[in-house]
């Protein structure tokens, strides 16, 4: 089960770095999505596995019965979702303002056009 | 959009994702929900409206900037861990007043924690909605 | 010199008699509160104590040398500048400077804790930047300044390095408490790097070969610095490492060869240098080489007896090296050259100042009654006594003695000789005082004895403080004495071959290691740019590349030193597992090979939901719901955004070589995970979290009371970042619209 996911993470991050190589900033968002899905699972998986039981503890009880899912690494995992949206909403506002700026978004290309190498008063 | 069965279900909609959303925030303590999860359902409702009206009446909705609102809710949440210091504790320590307690009810409970989450819901709700706003706005 | 306004002048007035009143009144209180010295003064703040560093401060009688000496010089120099400089446009920054110096030094000698000694030393190092680049419309002037900071910043890491092998070896960082350790440091298998590192910081700091070079372009600086810094006081600094180590680190096997080859070098090489010099403040800038280099030599060695003679030495050298730097600055003030030939019967011009130079000059010569006199004595009768120190040391010194008999000759002779154009000269009595006094000075002390006497016993060892015979002019017909004698012969002849010699040695072309340096420099630049540029392309994929080969390189070296394997069991993973993992492949797939950005989208956005279905396999309702919201999300923003955003590039085939990079980036990753498998987890966090949510946080829903209660701060850590990324985010937006055209 934990070897399962760890492979299958691992291609997740092969496949979120294909992209991010690509030269090309659109597949690089794209690998950004994945890379994210990818760090989130790997902090999840770490926590160790356990199938179905949330940690939630019952009316009445002072504390979980039996054994429970492992609730810190789902809070680390929690903000760090949010916190990739934002990332991401970043990146893709660059993204545009990097088209509209350059009229391309290859980010491959020879240095900059001289407009934008000459700083932010540009 | 222009789709009539689309604006009506939208006003709805909005209405209920609204609701929703503080139920969310205010039932998390104690079940799966919280202020990020009530937060996000807010942001989902005001983005429904906006695809059904325009940005303007969207802003007018909302009444208050977007970014205003984020601000807000990181202000709520500092003063919820000063709230802590103010009674003595350490910074965030978790204050509960048990309103109406007696012997047999534990009686409402009222915690700079519940404060804390309220200002999280509009700290993620304020931030992504002026996210979507202002793209809105310049594409 | 620019003009200044009248309350400037007057405001350069008072900053100039304060500071001297304040630097007398510091010398007065050493004075006072220093004798006698029976227990070392300790102080002592907390500073960093969980790794043992302090602001710890400790006075015994090697700091007690120096105090005096500091603050002493220190006095007249800031008496002398005030008049050197008055009118100067930076008049109150050149004693700030000097103030910021002074203290940085007292702070070294003061040191008790071994960090503490290191950020004083560096700050010496900084304000002698500072000091030596004061003309800093002068290329020249802010070229020294550099190589000196250089050169020392270097030396200085090498000594930060010694001093941190040192307190880690002897288990304290405190000076004192290395000091007094019965322990023998030289034991230790560390000790050889201690001694390297350490010789390495102080040689580079006291400009001894071969780091040599930076000391006489640092007379770029205005005389009074000249005076202070690079004679009496910084370039001491590494003298007072050495000789504070010196009880620990002397028996140590490389200590002695180390500084004693490279004392004597710069001994010998000064002396050769300073004969083939015309201007005199690089001339004394080369005997100060000379100086320092043995100096060095005699701190190679471990007897007390030459230890005490370099002390004694080390006094003197202070004493006539400031006078004649004074002297020469007061000179160059009045005439306006620092030529030889301004000496020119300054005897019949003005007797007092010429008799204070020509006791400077005896002294530099170490002719009694002076006390250079006693310091050369001690040297050749300590370095005569002790076992350790080869015949070569003792001819090398002899030899560099007989250099320093000439060169002060050569002086003396010109000062006394009479000259046709002898016209009264007006030499301002504040520039006058100082040379006066410290020339005096070093007869006094060396006439009465009892005075200097106690100075150097307290600074040596409570054991060996007998050993040595006691300061005084006079011992009997003794080998010393002998030594001292042929030394004067031998300066003699040099003097009278002088001329001769100079004119030798400036026909011949030398090699200087400064000219290396600009090369060297330019070099390191070239370096860095060739390797910025090779790596940081401007290509995403070049730049990304390297990084992520870095990276699988480091994994495998990893992998590859474990040499014990963790054992992993295979647990059967439910069908619906399996089901989701191919969900997520489809939808991995379809994002990479999708041509249309649409369908790319919706590629992640199955990849999203089959990782929210993974959290509610496992139990994790709220990261489910925020998975899923968030994906949400995701898609509209980017459906939005798509209107302004280009269409996706046609693939060309596989990219092989970014293919095999990801992929073994992806397989480190899983290996790892695998490791982290095989290895036990520490729930103890875990387990509290669960006891303690509900009796204690008054919450069942144990995640939300760890986000909001428990690690309430780092959720306030993280909402911050998720306003700043929006904002930046708007304000990116925001100023795309005011700037298109």
């Amino acid at each position: 089960m934990d070897a399962l996911l760890a492979g299958l993470i691992g291609l997740l991050f092969a496949a979120a770095l294909y992209q991010m190589l690509s030269g090309h900033f659109l597949r690089f968002l794209l690998g950004l999505v994945l890379i994210s899905n990818a760090a989130t699972l790997t902090v999840f998986v770490s926590g160790r596995l356990t199938i179905g039981a949330a940690p939630l503890i019952p009316v009445g009880e002072n504390a979980p019965i039996g054994a429970v899912a492992n609730a810190l690494p789902q809070a680390l995992v929690l903000t760090a979702i949010v916190i990739g949206l934002g990332l991401f909403a970043f990146t893709l506002f660059l993204a545009i303002r990097t088209f509209r700026r350059l009229g391309h978004l290859n980010a491959n290309a020879a240095i900059h056009d001289r407009s934008a190498s000459k700083g932010p008063t540009a | 959009m222009n789709s009539l069965i689309y604006k009506v279900g939208a006003n709805l909609l909005f209405g209920i994702l609204l609701v929703f959303s503080v139920f969310m925030l205010l039932r998390g303590h104690n079940e799966p929900g919280g202020g990020f999860i009530g937060g996000l359902i807010g942001a989902v409702a005001f983005i429904v409206y906006k695809m059904s009206e325009d940005i303007a009446a969207t802003r007018a909705v909302l009444r208050v900037n977007p970014e205003y609102l984020a601000v807000f809710g990181l202000t709520i949440a500092l003063i919820a861990g000063l709230l802590g210091v103010a009674f003595g504790d350490g910074v965030f320590a978790g204050q509960w007043i048990f309103v109406g307690a007696t012997a047999e009810t534990k009686g409402w409970p009222i915690s700079t924690v519940l404060l804390f989450d309220v200002g999280v819901y509009f700290t993620v709700l304020g931030a992504i909605v002026a996210l979507v706003l202002e793209m809105e706005r310049h594409l | 010199m620019s003009t200044k306004s009248k309350r400037a002048l007057v405001r350069e007035v008072e900053i100039h008699w304060l500071s001297v009143v304040w630097c007398a009144s510091l010398f007065a209180l050493a004075v006072l509160f220093l004798f006698p010295l029976s227990e070392p003064l300790r102080w002592t703040l907390d500073w960093l104590p969980a790794l043992g560093i302090n602001l710890s401060f400790y006075i015994d009688g090697l700091s007690r040398i120096f105090i005096l000496l500091i603050t002493g010089i220190g006095a007249f120099i800031f008496l002398f500048s005030g008049n050197y400089l008055r009118g100067h446009v930076h008049y109150e920054r050149f004693f700030l400077y000097l103030h910021l110096f002074m203290i940085a030094m007292l702070g070294v000698v003061v040191a008790d804790n071994l960090i503490t000694l290191f950020v004083f030393w560096e700050l010496t190092s900084l304000t002698s930047y500072l000091l030596i680049g004061f003309s800093h419309r002068e290329p020249r002037a802010r070229r020294a300044a550099l190589q000196g900071l250089l050169v020392t910043g270097a030396g200085g890491l090498c000594l930060l390095a010694g001093l941190i092998l040192m307190g880690i070896a002897a288990g304290s960082f405190s000076i004192s408490e290395i000091l007094d350790d019965q322990i023998a440091l030289q034991d230790h298998p560390w000790v050889h790097a201690i001694v390297i590192l350490l010789a390495l910081g102080a040689l580079t700091k006291s400009a001894q070969f071969p780091f040599h070079f930076w000391l006489p372009n640092a007379m770029e600086a205005p005389t009074p610095v000249s005076a202070f810094l690079h004679s009496a006081t910084m370039v001491k600094a590494g003298i007072y490492v050495l000789a504070r180590f010196h009880p620990e680190l002397s028996e140590a096997d490389l200590w002695m060869p180390l500084l004693a080859t490279a004392g004597v070098i710069t001994a010998l090489l000064g002396g050769v240098l300073a004969m083939k010099q015309r201007d005199m403040k690089q001339m004394l800038a080369y005997t100060t080489l000379m100086a320092l280099g043995t100096l060095t030599a005699l701190l190679s060695q471990p007897d007390a007896a030459v230890y005490a003679a370099a002390l004694t030495f080390l006094v003197a050298h202070a004493l006539y090296k400031a006078t004649l730097f004074l002297s020469v600055g007061a000179l160059d003030h009045a005439l306006g050259a620092k030529k030889f030939r301004n000496l020119s019967s300054l005897w019949s011009r003005h007797r007092p100042f010429a008799v204070a130079w020509l006791l400077a000059l005896l002294s530099l010569a170490g002719l009694p009654p002076a006390i250079g006199f006693i310091g050369k004595e001690l040297l050749y009768d300590g370095l005569l006594r002790s076992d350790g120190a080869s015949l070569w040391i003792v001819i090398g010194l002899l030899i560099a003695n007989a250099t320093m008999v000439a060169l002060a000759f050569a002086q003396a002779h010109r000062i006394v000789r009479p000259s046709r154009s002898a016209i009264a000269t007006p030499f301002a009595t504040a520039e006058i005082a100082g040379p006066v006094v410290l020339a005096i000075l070093g007869i006094v002390l060396a006439v009465m004895a009892g005075v200097a006497d106690p100075l150097i016993r307290d600074a040596l060892e409570p054991t060996s403080q007998n050993a040595i015979l006691p300061l005084g002019l006079w011992h009997g017909i003794n080998a010393a004495l002998g030594l001292s004698v042929l030394t004067v012969l031998l300066g003699l002849a040099l003097a009278v071959l002088h001329p001769r010699i100079y004119r030798a040695l400036n026909r011949i072309p030398g090699f200087s290691f400064d000219r290396s340096w600009d090369r060297l420099l330019k070099g390191f630049v070239w370096f860095a740019e060739t390797l910025t540029n090779r790596i940081q392309t401007h290509r995403l994929s070049t730049d990304l590349s390297w990084i992520l080969t870095t990276l699988v390189l480091l994994g495998i070296a990893v992998v590859v030193s474990h040499d014990a394997w963790p054992e992993f069991q295979w647990q059967s993973a439910p069908l619906k597992l399996w089901l989701i993992t191919a969900l997520i492949c489809a939808g991995t797939l379809l994002s990479l090979v999708a041509q249309s950005r649409i369908a790319a989208i919706t590629g992640l956005g199955v990849v999203g939901i089959g990782v929210a279905l993974i959290f509610i396999l496992f139990g994790a309702p709220d990261v489910a719901i925020t998975q899923l919201l968030v994906e949400t999300l995701l898609v509209v923003l980017i459906a939005v955004a798509l209107l302004n955003l280009p269409s996706l590039p046609k693939q060309r085939g596989i990219r092989f070589g970014h293919a095999v990079l990801s992929l073994a980036v992806g397989l480190l990753i899983s290996v790892t995970l695998w490791g982290i498998f095989a290895t036990p987890l520490d729930r103890s966090l875990t387990t509290y979290f669960e006891q303690t949510s509900w009796p204690e946080a008054f919450g069942r829903n144990i995640v939300n009371v760890i986000l909001v209660d428990f690690r309430a701060l780092d959720t306030f850590g993280e909402i911050a970042v998720v306003l700043t990324a929006a904002i930046g985010a708007i304000a990116l937006l925001r100023d795309m619209r005011v700037r298109r055209r």
